[in-house]
């Protein structure tokens, strides 16, 4: 079965149609990239899953959008209960002004937990899961400004993290960083992906071939091709696809 | 470990299985000549396919690599040299493939003393020693072990210039067995070719450890 689907989605931003009868279905403990030339619609899809969409105004959209067999979008969905389970990681990392540990233990307390020994050891594993506990450990009690971006874009994975979700929605995660940092995080989807359904969107198309087993191109609003990542990256079906990822546009 | 550097090890392991399925096959053919076993040379006929579909995955593999990783410097080296070490490997299964057919071929055993005379048991020794040595360099990336192949090759190259005057005089007394003979020189022939591409694969070995060309080279 599929974690994640979608079927004929269909997006306005008041009179423009900005996602044109998407339909895709993600297996779970896979990543799946997004990609495609700006404004083509990645964001947009991604936002679909933690219906961050909704905050925004004169936004329509039909079609379904499944995760775990549930329609997201059915009147009986909680919105709050969605988030929990879909944590979201952005371009550029956005720690709260509060130290390393309450950045991570955030989620934790929004929820209403108060237990401190639950807490304490959540924010432990979250930051090891994010591969930064052997960097932080000995100052969670300081600023989370005090980290660098590499470091600060781990801390915002382990916040999302630190919740449990059961997906992961990362825009551009590593685009603000430098060639290590982007390193020691697509190694962190690689070993992420282990536990969580991953799904990334990255204009840096090698990025896309060493993180995800599958590749969704998106074209001014449309989905034009959806395989394995082996197969973009060999011999896509669309000359498109193949004219975007050899350079020749966009 | 790193994802690329597993896909790296995984691709090693397959090239290390496909080099013993290759060494192997050599074997079996070698015995098949001793014992006049057409069986065992049928049966190295057929396992050919399977050093076939290696080459094909191993091809394919690279192919991800390249097209995923992009890879650079040591691992490029690693993935260009491995494609060509396959290529090797594949022509190096179809001579054990070929001499196998000499055996099935053949009407009458092998005549034991022209087999001692011109060497070629001791060269298809000499020839499956040189493969096994080459894998083990490539395993460990043991390039002082993979310069030792070239002067191996000197001495496959020896025999296989001695061959032509002993079958020739062979058949002026054996003329009843001249064709045998013939397929005993053109076993012998292809034996000098495994060294080659040995030599070859060993060259690949040093471009990717040392990233140094010894292609078209003195050997020294
Ligand atoms: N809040 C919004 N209101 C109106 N148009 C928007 C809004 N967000 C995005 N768009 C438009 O939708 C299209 C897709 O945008 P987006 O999903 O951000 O693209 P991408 O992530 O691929 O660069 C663009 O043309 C963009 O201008
Ligand atoms: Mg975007």
């Amino acid at each position: 079965m599929s974690k994640i689907e979608t079927k004929k989605v269909d997006l306005y931003y008041g009179d423009f149609h900005a996602l044109k009868g998407i339909t895709i279905s993600m297996k779970a403990n896979t990543v799946t990239a997004l990609i495609g030339p700006s404004g083509c619609g990645k964001s947009t899809y991604l936002r679909l899953f933690n219906r961050m969409n909704d905050l925004i105004d004169n936004v329509k959209i039909s079609g379904m959008v499944m995760i775990d067999g549930k329609d997201i979008y059915d009147r009986q969905t909680q919105v709050d209960e969605l988030r929990k389970n879909v944590g979201m990681v952005f371009q550029k990392p956005n720690p709260f002004p509060k130290t390393i540990f309450e950045n991570v233990a955030y989620g934790l307390r929004v929820n209403g937990v108060t237990d401190k020994k639950f807490i304490e050891e959540r924010v432990e594993r979250s930051l090891k899961q994010s591969a930064l506990w052997e960097e932080v450990k000995d100052k969670l009690k300081k600023s989370a400004f005090e980290l660098s971006g590499g470091q600060q874009q781990r801390l915002c994975i382990a916040r999302a993290l630190a919740i449990e979700p059961s997906v992961l929605l990362m825009d551009e995660p590593a685009s603000a960083l430098d060639p290590i940092s982007t390193a020691k995080i697509e190694e962190l989807i690689y070993e992420l992906k282990k536990e969580y359904t991953i799904i990334i969107v990255t204009h840096n198309m090698q990025q896309a071939g060493r993180v995800s087993d599958y590749t969704a191109f998106f074209y001014i609003g449309e989905l034009i091709e959806y395989d394995e990542t082996k197969k973009i990256f060999t011999n896509p079906e669309n000359p498109r696809t193949q004219n975007y990822i050899t350079g020749r546009f966009g | 470990m790193s994802h690329l550097e597993t896909e790296l090890q995984s691709l090693k392991a397959e090239t290390v299985s496909m080099w013993n399925l290759v060494v192997l096959q050599l074997k079996k053919t070698r015995e098949a000549l001793l014992t006049f076993d057409k069986d065992l040379a049928r049966e190295v006929m057929l396992n050919e396919k399977r050093v076939n579909a290696y080459e094909l995955k191993i091809d394919r593999d690279c192919e991800n690599i390249f097209a995923l990783f992009n890879p650079v410097a040591v691992d490029l080296r690693f993935l260009l040299a491995v494609l060509k070490i396959n290529n090797n490997l594949e022509r190096t299964g179809d001579i054990a493939e070929g001499i196998a057919k000499f055996i099935v071929n053949t009407g009458a055993d092998f005549d034991r003393s022209l087999l001692d005379a011109t060497n070629a048991i001791k060269m298809f020794e000499e020839s499956e020693k040189m493969l096994k040595d080459v894998l083990a360099a490539f395993e460990n990336e043991d390039t002082a072990m993979a310069r030792s192949i070239f002067k191996k090759d000197e001495y496959l190259d020896e025999i296989n210039q001695k061959a032509n005057e002993t079958v020739a005089s062979y058949i002026r007394q054996h003329i009843d067995k001249t064709e045998q003979a013939l397929y005993i020189l053109s076993t012998i022939r292809k034996l000098e070719r495994v060294g080659d591409q040995s030599k070859n694969m060993a060259e690949e070995i040093i471009f990717y450890v040392e990233a140094k060309v010894l292609k078209h080279k003195p050997k020294a």
